[in-house]
Parts: structure tokens; C-alpha cells; sequence
């Protein structure tokens, strides 16, 4: 019963999805008010159908309802209960549920803070989420309905998947989720303006808090597959380049280029058609992203079933949606007016420049992520392109943009003096010698590695010389630069969070990569390893049980100069069910650097394999994104995206205001 | 700067920077593509030692030995007519089995395949597809195809 109303209420949020997205259309091009008003009922209607099949999927999931399909698919009775909620979305179709129902949450959104929207621009937004619903929807039920039932129904289940009963691989795909499909807001506003044929500055206005939030979950829910990955794949690694992950990584690559495109779009009324082609190119490379992975036409570490009919719709819809959004923009862009111009050398000269690294960073992913495909399309020639070639293209295109990421900001709209930002640039200068010094000194070396921490030593140099040249530090007395620092907008607290952020990201992904020690030998109980200047004993080892798996256990005692420093217990577990294994890492950090041991399998001779990893840096790699994460976040609460917010700042601040306020609340 | 001029500068420096991308990627492509071949399709052809490749079938039931330093394994994938013989030196991953699919890179050298990774998929139903097509080649496929490339989750 419960799975009979889920299937019926997709069915309804189908009908209604079909009325989203043509009604209010044929409103707003015939000026009809009660048309364009459908869309905000029907927003409401869709979001709570199909919060209710999600809520009856997950029901059915909570209380192990083996008659239906899925469950059986992907779940066991004697599974943890968390897992058994977030197996909900650990398959094909509960996963493509959550992208609906995401999708409708967004849309209601809309609807909820889209009071200042023009009546015409708002009911094109929605119409358009209600045809990305539409496709979805068909898509569910026609080729992956997760309320099919199963006659007789079994006793139990084949359970999920062990890699995905972990709690950082649990919330991956509901944030990467959050991310792509905030996207689409995007997307609909893009192609709402060029079906309007007006990009102005309030457009680029609107725009902008919905992507920052998109880009801020994706950058979350990469980072939380990145770590999962890192600790549980047991290999020391955090990004394989693997498909999968360039899937995610290519919209994100987007998503950052429109955020800082809109920018421009907003602050100088400039760069307009070309911020709604990111848009568009932004949400298409995500709608390729969710089905290339959960298709398998990605022939990856992971990947989903390949069946004709799926692949069919998937492609026909992808077709549909980028072709047809891409002629629309060749149709009707050319009629958009250029706006506010400028110089080469100014804010908007470095946010091009930023724009094209982004995309042609993107574009090299791009081919290396699809080259295979392709290849094996036209000559059935099987390659794979491995983390090599990424590492000697795009890290390349990046290297100047993080250069640039220092400079950009300092830089003054319109027409820039390069000798004035040089020199506001002294500390960032400061800051890339000193490393460069220290690094070569104490490390001495791969020169790649200093070279790529003198330039996360330069961004974050110049982070710090535009904050405080914003809070006027030393210049003016320090209660007054905190008192500027404190109504800074938040925009601007954003950007430079997000922008150190990167730079502590870049180091630890630098150290990371080049200053691994791996170790790997066989160890029996009682000896003892010396690794990177710690010494691992392994203590005992212990057979146990978890819920629903064998567990292997090996105690490690890990000392450093004759003093204890560790403990840690890496695990192999085996699952009941499906029987296959898993590594459960064991990690301590110092912040510096992580110790990482992982245990494998028993030697014919006694004793068994043991992976030690010394692997620098790489906490910074999570600290970085966390405080990417923050910046969006802080910068999504400053007062002008707010609902109804004046657009101007406060004046009763007016004297206190950073010197180029005008100029300068132009971040992220 | 005249307005025509300005967007010839950009418009070059967008070129520039999409050549230079070009010849990176370029580049970065002619050193680091792995082609992948089947125990059958590797007989009778000649790879220099320096080429990287990948080749893929099933674990030979039987044939994995491991030697008293506990971390050199050595087995043979077939495509059920022929076998490579197959050396690894380091822990497999979780999901290594005898008569499970399986993909190696590595170097043909003269005493057989020297593999530095060993890939093996998250699940235990799970056939790569590579592997899948390698059996239907040498005509012993025998699954369904539901099965190719299905996996749980990322």
C-alpha cells in the first residue's frame, strides 16, 4: 500500500510538473496573469507529492518492506539503521527520487523567495524547473521506478553495498545533489532571460545567491567524497581522477567561472551573454555528470547498469535539454546589448581572464574524462587516460589563475594601474619568497612541490594584503581597522575566506601528492617498522564482530623518538551478506601531516600485509575546502541577497566604509 | 586603446590561452594513454618495455600463488582461451578474487606481465566492462547482461 502511494503521488507530481512548465509559459508570453500564476500552486503541490513518495521510499526502506524491488536491492534487516535511510538514495532510482525531490525543493524555493521577482521573469523560471521536472519524472517511472514489487517477496535482503555503509559516503550524494541540481536555478534563469531577451543587472542579482549555494554544496559534497575515499579505499590517495569524479568536478569548474562571470554582470552590467552561456554549459555539465555516473556509460571504479532503455532516454534528454538550450542562446543572444566597458587591465579584465582559465581547465578535464568514451565509440580501441595526464595539463591552466587570484581583487573596476596593485602586492611578494626560501632550505625539493606551496604562499599573501588594506590595518588605530573589518560586507569576508581557502587547499594537495611516504611490508605480531621517523609496532591482532560484519583488528603502537605518540587500530572487515571486504583506514593527524595505517590480507606465512602512509599535509586539504565552504556560506548571508534587503549598504556607516566600498564589494 | 583594438587583444589573448591549453593537453595525452587488451588480443604482439598497458579478464581459478615474502602475488588472467601470466608486488585490493573480473597495468616484460595496479570493482557481481566485452570476444561470455558494468553507488 504505503509503495502504491508513493508510485501514485510521482504519477501526480508528473501531471502537475507538466502544468509547471507549460501554463505559466503561455502566460508570460501572452501577458496572462492568472496563467503565470499557476506556476506557484502547482511549485507547492509538486514539492509535497513528491516529498511524500520519497518519505514512503524511505518508510519502506526503515521497516524493510521486502516486497519491493529496491529494498530487496539494496538493503538487509540486520543492516545499522542509518544505512538503511541512506540507502534510500545508495541506488539507481532512489537516487534519481532525490534528485526530483531536490529539484521541487529548489523549485518551491523559488517560489517562496521569489516575492521581488518580475511576475514574467518568475513564472519562466518555474515553468522551466517544471520541464527539467517533466523529464526527471518520465525518466523515474518510465525506466526506473523504485516502487516496483516483487512477487513472492523474499526474506531478506541482498543489503547495500559495504563501501556505502559509512557516514561520509552517506551524505556525499544528497549534497553533490544540492549542487547540481542548484544548478538548474541557474539554467532556468538563463534561459528565462533569453527567452526575454533582457540580461540586466538585477538578473545577475538573482543569479547569484542561487549559485553561490549550489556551489557551496558541490563543493562540500565533493570534498566529503574525496575524504571517504581517502580513508576508506585504504590506498592513501584522495582524488584518482577517475571519471566519477571529474563528472563532479567539471560543473563545479563551471560553477565557479559563473560565479565570478555574474560578478561582472552585476557590478558593470558587462560579460552578460557570456554568464548565460556558463549557466547553461553549468547545469548541462551536471544533468551529464548525474546520468554518465549513474548510467555506466563511465566504465569506472564506479558505476551503474548499463540498460539500452535508460541510455536511450538519457541521451535523447541530454539532446534535448543542451541543444536545445544552446540554439536558444545562438538565437537570441546576439540581440543582447553589450554593456559597461573597460580596459584589459582592470577587475573585469582579470575576471575574463579568470573565466577563461576556469573553462579551458574544464575543457581539458573535459577530454581526458570523455576521450575514452569516444575512442571506443569510433575505433573500439580501449584506453584510459590516467591521473598523469591531468596532472601535466590542467594543473598547468591553474597554476596562472591562482596567481591571478591574488591580484584580481586589488584591482579597481574599469581601468587598473599595474604599478599601484605591484605594490599593494608587497606582502603577497613577501609571503611567496619566504616559502620559497624556507621550502628549499628545509625540504629541498621536487621543485614542483615548491613551487606550487610559494604560490598557495602567494595567494594567501595577497588575501591578507587586500583584507587589510580593506580594514586599513596600521594605517588607521586597530579599534578602528576591527570596526571596519566588523561592517565589511559580507560578500567581501566571503571571497576572502574562499579565496584562503583555496590556497590552503592547493598547499595540502600539493604536499600531499609529492611528499608521500608509502610504505608496505609484512609484518608479524610483536615487530616493528620504522617509517618517516615513527616507529610502528604492531601490538596484537584481534578477530571481532560488528553488526553486520567479521572484523579483523590490528593494534598498532606508533612511537616517535622512544615516546608514545599513537595508537591506532586499523580494520578489514567482511560483510554477512555480500561478502566482500572492506578497509577501515586508521588515521591520526597532527595537523602537519597524517599517519595512515591500513592492514590487508595474511601472509602465507604468518602475519599480514601492512600499508603504512606518511602523507604530509593533507589535513590541510579538508581544512582549505571547509573554509571554501564557509566563505560561500558567509557570503550568501550578505544583506543585499536577502529577501527584501535594500539594495545599498547601510549609510550610517558611511565614514567608516572601506575607503573603495563602491568599488570594491565586487567579491564573492 | 581604441574599442576595436581592446577586443582584438582579447580576443587574441583568448586564442593564446586556448592554444596553449591545446598543446598542453596535447602533449599531456601523448605519454599518458593506456590501451587496454585482452589475454588473446596480447599474444603475438610486441610492447617494448617502457609501453604502459591494461589488460583484463577473469582471475584463472587455481593459479594465484603467493610467494614467502607475503606481498608478491602471482596469478593468470584469461579471457578463457588464452592466460597471461601475471606479477604484482603489494596488497590487493579488497575485492581480488580467483574467478573474479579483473584489470591489470603494468609492463609486458620478458618473464611475463609486471603489474604495478591491480583494479578490481566494488562489487562482487560487478564484471568491468572491458572484461565483459575481452569474453564475448573469445567467445565465452556466458552472463547476462544485466550484469555488465552494474555496480552500487559511486
Amino acid at each position: 500500500m504505503i509503495a502504491e502511494i508513493g508510485h501514485f503521488a510521482l504519477i501526480l507530481a508528473l501531471v502537475l510538473a507538466v502544468v509547471q512548465g507549460t501554463l505559466p509559459l503561455i502566460g508570460a508570453w501572452r501577458g496572462n496573469d492568472a496563467l503565470m500564476a499557476v506556476s506557484r500552486p502547482t511549485v507547492a503541490g509538486q514539492f509535497v507529492f513528491i516529498s511524500l513518495a520519497f518519505a514512503c521510499l524511505m518508510y519502506a526502506y526503515v521497516v524493510s518492506d521486502f516486497s519491493i524491488a529496491n529494498v530487496v536491492a539494496n538493503s538487509h534487516s540486520a543492516k545499522p539503521l542509518l544505512y538503511k535511510f541512506t540507502a534510500v538514495w545508495g541506488n539507481h532510482e532512489g537516487s534519481m527520487l532525490l534528485w526530483v525531490w531536490i529539484l521541487a525543493l529548489y523549485g518551491a524555493a523559488i517560489a517562496a523567495f521569489g516575492g521581488n521577482l518580475p511576475p514574467g521573469l518568475r513564472a519562466r523560471v518555474l515553468a522551466i524547473q517544471g520541464l527539467i521536472g517533466v523529464g526527471f519524472l518520465v525518466f523515474l517511472l518510465a525506466t526506473s521506478n523504485p516502487f516496483l514489487r516483487l512477487d513472492p517477496a523474499p526474506l531478506n535482503g541482498r543489503d547495500l553495498n559495504p563501501l556505502l555503509q559509512d557516514p561520509g559516503l552517506a551524505f556525499h550524494p544528497p549534497l553533490l545533489y544540492f549542487g547540481y541540481v542548484g544548478l538548474s536555478v541557474a539554467f532556468s534563469f538563463a534561459v528565462a532571460a533569453l527567452i526575454e531577451g533582457k540580461v540586466d543587472p538585477a538578473w545577475a542579482r538573482w543569479v547569484r545567491p542561487w549559485s553561490l549555494l549550489s556551489w557551496s554544496a558541490l563543493t562540500a559534497g565533493i570534498v566529503l567524497g574525496s575524504w571517504w575515499a581517502y580513508y576508506e579505499l585504504g590506498w592513501g590517495g584522495f582524488w584518482f581522477w577517475d571519471p566519477v569524479e571529474n563528472a563532479s568536478f567539471m560543473p563545479w569548474l563551471m560553477a565557479t567561472a559563473l560565479l565570478h562571470s555574474a560578478i561582472v554582470a552585476e557590478k558593470r552590467d558587462a560579460l552578460k551573454s557570456w554568464t548565460v552561456l556558463l549557466a547553461i554549459l553549468g547545469f548541462s555539465l551536471s544533468l551529464m555528470g548525474t546520468f554518465l555516473v549513474r548510467s555506466g556509460m563511465l566504465t569506472s571504479v564506479h558505476s551503474f547498469a548499463a540498460d539500452p532503455a535508460r541510455g536511450v532516454y538519457i541521451l535523447g534528454f541530454l539532446v534535448l535539454v543542451i541543444g536545445g538550450s544552446l540554439s536558444l542562446y545562438a538565437w537570441r543572444a546576439p540581440a543582447m546589448r553589450a554593456g559597461g566597458r573597460f580596459r584589459p587591465i582592470s577587475r573585469e579584465g582579470a575576471l575574463v581572464v579568470n573565466n577563461l582559465l576556469l573553462v579551458t581547465g574544464c575543457a581539458a578535464v573535459f577530454i581526458g574524462t570523455l576521450y575514452p568514451l569516444i575512442l571506443d565509440a569510433i575505433s573500439g580501441d580501449k584506453v584510459s587516460v590516467g591521473p598523469p595526464f591531468f596532472e601535466s595539463s590542467f594543473v598547468w591552466i591553474m597554476a596562472p589563475l591562482f596567481l591571478l587570484a591574488a591580484a584580481g581583487p586589488l584591482m579597481a573596476w574599469k581601468r587598473a594601474d599595474i604599478a599601484g596593485v605591484a605594490q599593494r602586492l608587497t606582502l603577497a611578494f613577501v609571503a611567496a619568497a619566504v616559502a620559497a626560501i624556507l621550502l628549499v632550505a628545509i625540504r629541498g625539493g621536487p621543485w614542483g612541490a615548491i613551487l606550487g606551496l610559494t604560490i598557495a604562499a602567494w595567494l594567501i599573501g595577497g588575501v591578507a594584503a587586500e583584507f587589510f588594506e580593506r580594514v586599513r590595518l596600521f594605517r588607521v588605530p586597530l579599534m578602528d581597522s576591527l570596526r571596519r573589518a566588523r561592517v565589511l560586507p559580507r560578500s567581501a569576508w566571503g571571497m576572502s575566506l574562499a579565496h584562503a581557502g583555496i590556497a590552503i587547499l592547493i598547499a595540502g594537495a600539493v604536499g600531499a601528492t609529492n611528499w608521500q611516504t608509502e610504505h608496505v611490508e609484512v609484518m608479524q605480531v610483536g615487530e616493528s617498522a620504522h617509517v618517516a621517523g615513527y616507529d610502528f609496532t604492531l601490538v596484537s591482532l584481534e578477530n571481532g564482530q560488528g553488526p553486520n560484519y567479521d572484523r579483523r583488528v590490528g593494534e598498532f603502537r606508533i612511537e616517535q623518538d622512544g615516546e608514545l605518540f599513537a595508537t591506532l587500530y586499523p580494520e578489514k572487515r567482511k560483510y554477512w551478506v555480500q561478502g566482500s571486504d572492506t578497509t577501515e583506514a586508521a588515521i591520526r593527524t597532527t595537523w602537519l601531516a597524517d599517519i595512515y595505517v591500513a592492514i590487508g590480507d595474511p601472509a602465507p606465512g604468518g602475519g599480514l600485509a601492512v600499508r603504512i602512509y606518511h602523507n604530509p599535509l593533507v589535513p590541510w586539504i579538508w581544512l582549505g575546502t571547509l573554509i571554501m565552504v564557509l566563505g560561500g556560506l558567509v557570503s550568501l548571508s550578505d544583506r543585499r541577497h536577502r529577501v527584501g534587503a535594500p539594495n545599498r549598504a547601510r549609510q550610517k556607516s558611511g565614514p567608516a566604509q572601506p575607503p573603495q566600498s563602491a568599488d570594491s564589494q565586487g567579491s564573492i | 586603446m581604441k574599442r576595436k583594438n581592446r577586443r582584438l587583444l582579447f580576443v587574441g589573448l583568448g586564442l593564446a590561452a586556448l592554444g596553449l591549453a591545446a598543446a598542453l593537453i596535447l602533449l599531456a595525452f601523448d605519454d599518458n594513454l593506456v590501451f587496454f587488451f585482452s589475454p588473446t588480443e596480447v599474444e603475438g604482439r610486441e610492447f617494448t618495455a617502457e609501453q604502459r598497458l591494461r589488460i583484463g579478464g577473469l582471475v584463472e581459478e587455481g593459479s594465484v600463488v603467493r610467494d614467502d615474502d607475503g606481498l608478491t602475488v602471482r596469478f593468470n588472467i584469461t579471457d578463457l582461451s588464452t592466460a597471461v601470466a601475471v606479477t604484482y608486488k603489494g596488497v590487493l585490493p579488497d575485492l581480488f578474487d580467483e574467478g573474479q573480473g579483473v584489470i591489470a597495468e603494468g609492463h609486458m616484460l620478458s618473464g611475463g606481465f609486471v603489474a604495478n595496479e591491480i583494479l578490481a570493482k566494488h562489487d562482487e557481481n560487478y564484471m568491468p566492462r572491458e572484461v565483459a566485452d575481452a569474453l564475448k570476444k573469445s567467445g565465452q561470455w556466458q552472463g547476462t547482461e544485466g550484469n555488465v558494468g552494474e555496480e552500487a553507488e559511486e
